[in-house]
């Protein structure tokens, strides 16, 4: 039977048909569907951990305890778990283990553009890259024999375009695969340096062994076309180079991205007037194919940045220009995603811009309080970096920068790294204030349980971390919880806890208003007694618009919230309940 | 010959149920398919851009510049902004629909006027009020399958195939909403 399913649904149905055990991640664009697509199978146990480090180690347990396991990661998340699979490289496996890691090139959701090859070749890893959902599947399903077969992790890498696009894939049936019995084996799994000197002679053997394996495997195929222009790629690119040269181009399509094959590349380049390496982002293959001594045309006729396009390639490699395009002939505004109406963090930041504090920021919706009109945050780096950081900027500044600073952090992030940040400013006799935006949910990636939502990925009801517990625990004596809709009372905690001569934290809390549990009424409106002073167009709220110079309020935008209510000084703005 | 559709909206319009119906749909008649999505940050209210690609087969997920066939815009300044797209002789679908977006509400930029006459100028444009037949159909939310229903009229499936893979797309409970919004986009 053949479907139609998301890159993302088809690397879980290849891991379901693979017979996995174990799937444990934590949510990142693009990767989160993957594990959400994994809990429609009953057969697996899967979990969101709190970050990717702790869900790498629970595939790792799994896989050394004879079961077959996953864990999925967008690329970034990939830089958290990465501790563990430079070990894990060097234990290899029992049952077979699959990270699957989604790259995000053009940046549709994340913070860098980081290439997650270089982690195969650096950790020793091989790594396959399918092209669309059909090969996600295959490849997934694949990668768990592999793993098994040459005792190694086995990688997956995705792209926002192979895991976001749809497209048709033959289902098969679940393999019957037991959990292998557990041995204790500590020459193998106890990674100290008499034994880890041994299994490191064992990683060289097996990567001369991948490499015999992508001179023959069927992952890496030569398309012939009998054209004079030979077309080196993989993945996405792929499909993009194929829609562009159809058959006027001969490919060496590698399924395989590391180890690389050697003779075949050699034996490929040779037979053409001109050979391409198509490849997004870093020159990956291009690098290996050089240092074979093969001429290639890489970066010079690509870009290193953001995502390629079938035109693109038509271009540098035919030559062929672009059609001629209709165009608006005035300037088009720009639409960035904004903080939605109803959304908990616009009054935190509403509060922190009035105050005019520094803003350490983090990763989720709450990152877009760096965007105007907000325009309250100053720095984002990376998922737990608000903690730290403001930790780091306060001892650089001076004791007194404190009375200035905060961070924010979400209570999925909090969770995931800002615990270990919020220890050392207890430790090391800091005095900042953190806020953590407790909206229940993990919000960005579309709304994923958490340990502080008291629900499993299944919806299990479990324990539910204690925030004020947890900040106490650790030290904190200055724990405050506030609605930041409050806007006068969020206000007055935040300037109290700002001055205090010792460590604190708010927690502002509100849920996402796009849970199913909040349940705001009517729209809000605006009436007669308006002065037009645009106070509530300061909230950056996308339902307060003007029309003809005046404040409105679209009602098809609107929810209902009321923020807009408690931020008005004239009283001008009513609910109207429909 | 491979078909291509591109949806662009404002994120929260429902954008993504209306490409998964078209892909659908299209499975059904046999063709291959593919799908191109983007989730996570673009779904904030900001700019929402899907293409639905078919034929006998498709490689590329992604619509270039001057390839689209039809455009299907939910908003009047995503079509304008989409327009770039469309192929030579392509037909564009706009809902009659004006969202601000933070750089107007903010002051820092206008919103173009008559942007549905000055596309029409340019090219073969359908303008629909589907707001207007969303609330006729009893939930404005239903705006997506009106201009599919819009867009379904001028594809050679039949109207039975796009009744079909609603019905097996759409809850039970917005089914009847949803099949109404159908009627009144492919009527109009």
């Amino acid at each position: 039977m053949k479907k139609l399913l998301l890159g993302n649904a088809a690397v879980a149905r290849g891991a379901y048909e693979a017979g996995v055990n174990v799937v444990a991640s934590y949510p990142g664009t693009p990767s989160t569907e993957i594990t959400e697509e994994i809990v429609k199978f009953e057969e697996i146990y899967a979990e969101w951990s709190p970050n990717e480090k702790v869900a790498g180690e629970v595939a790792i347990g799994a896989s050394i305890a004879g079961g077959r396991a996953m864990s999925c990661m967008k690329h970034v998340g990939l830089n958290v778990m990465a501790d563990p699979v430079f070990t894990v490289s060097y234990t290899g496996v029992n049952g077979g283990l699959v990270f699957c890691v989604a790259d995000d090139p053009g940046m549709h959701s994340s913070q860098n553009e980081q290439d997650s090859r270089h982690y195969a070749k650096a950790s020793k890893i091989m790594m396959l890259e399918p092209a669309d959902s059909s090969e996600c599947k295959e490849f997934t399903r694949m990668a768990f024999d592999l793993s098994e077969k040459f005792d190694t992790p086995a990688f997956i890498r995705l792209s926002t375009r192979v895991s976001h696009s749809q497209s048709l894939v033959e289902l098969g049936d679940r393999a019957d695969i037991p959990v292998k019995a557990y041995e204790k084996n500590p020459a193998k799994y106890v990674m100290m340096p008499g034994n880890a000197i041994k299994r490191h002679v064992d990683v060289e053997k097996r990567i001369a062994d991948l490499i015999d394996f992508a001179e023959t495997t069927e992952l890496n195929s030569v398309e012939e076309n009998g054209s004079k222009i030979g077309v080196i790629t993989a993945g996405i690119a792929y499909a993009y180079a194929k829609e562009a040269l159809g058959n006027k181009a001969d490919f060496l399509k590698l399924g395989m991205v590391y180890p690389l094959p050697e003779k075949k590349i050699i034996e490929f380049a040779k037979k053409y007037d001109k050979v391409f390496v198509v490849e997004e982002l870093d020159p990956v293959i291009e690098t290996h194919c050089r240092a074979l001594g093969v001429e290639v045309c890489g970066k010079e006729c690509f870009t290193l940045l953001g995502e390629y396009t079938p035109a693109m390639i038509k271009k540098a490699v035919l030559g062929e220009e672009l059609p001629e395009v209709l165009t608006a002939d005035e300037a088009i505004p720009v639409r960035p995603p904004v903080m939605c109406a109803g959304c908990p963090h616009r009054g935190t930041f509403y509060v922190l811009k009035k105050l005019g504090l520094v803003v350490s920021g983090d990763i989720g919706c709450y990152t877009l309080g760096a965007t105007p009109p907000l325009q309250s945050v100053d720095t984002t780096i990376c998922m737990g970096a608000s903690v730290s950081a403001a930790h780091g900027m306060a001892k650089a500044q001076g004791a007194e920068f404190n009375k200035k600073l905060v961070s924010v952090i979400g209570d999925s992030t909090f969770m995931h790294s800002g615990i270990t940040g919020l220890v050392d400013i207890v430790y090391n006799k800091g005095n900042n204030t953190v806020i953590i935006l407790d909206n229940s949910i993990t919000g960005m990636t579309g709304h994923q349980e958490n340990p502080t939502t008291g629900r499993t990925i299944r919806g299990e009801a479990t324990k539910q971390v204690d925030l004020i517990a947890l900040c106490k625990a650790v030290g904190i004596d200055r724990v405050t919880v506030c609605d930041p809709f409050d806007i006068k009372k969020f206000e007055e905690v935040v300037k109290e806890e700002v001055n205090a001569e010792e460590p604190s934290v708010i927690i502002a809390q509100r849920p996402c208003a796009l849970l199913k549990t909040v349940k705001y009424s009517g729209t809000c409106k605006i009436t007669d007694k308006c002065k037009n002073c645009k106070m509530c167009m300061k909230l950056g709220c996308p339902a307060i618009t003007l029309k003809d110079g005046k404040v409105v309020i679209d009602a098809t935008q609107c929810n209902g919230c009321g923020l807009c209510i408690n931020v008005c000084p004239f009283g001008a703005i009513e609910k109207e309940e429909n | 010959m491979t078909k291509n559709i591109m949806i662009v909206g404002v994120g929260g319009q429902g954008t993504l149920l209306a490409s998964r119906i078209l892909g659908n749909t299209v499975i059904n008649e046999g063709y291959d398919v593919k799908v191109s999505e983007v989730h996570g940050m673009s779904q904030r209210g900001g700019s929402v851009v899907t293409y639905v690609k078919y034929g006998e087969k498709v490689f590329s997920p992604i619509v270039d510049r001057g390839e689209a066939d039809v455009i299907l815009a939910f908003e009047l300044l995503e079509a304008y902004r989409a327009l770039p797209y469309l192929k030579k002789g392509g037909k564009i679908i706009i809902n009659n629909q004006q969202i601000d977006p933070m750089p107007v509400i903010t002051g820092a930029a206008t919103y173009p006027e008559n942007i549905g006459d000055k596309i029409s100028a340019l090219c073969d444009t359908t303008i629909v009020d589907a707001l207007s037949l969303a609330k006729e159909a009893g939930n404005i939310k239903a705006v997506n399958v009106v201009l599919i229903g819009v867009m379904a009229k001028s594809t050679d499936i039949p109207y039975e195939k796009w009744i079909e893979t609603i019905k097996t797309t759409v809850p039970e409970k917005f089914l009847e909403v949803n099949l109404k919004a159908f009627d009144l986009g492919y009527n109009i």
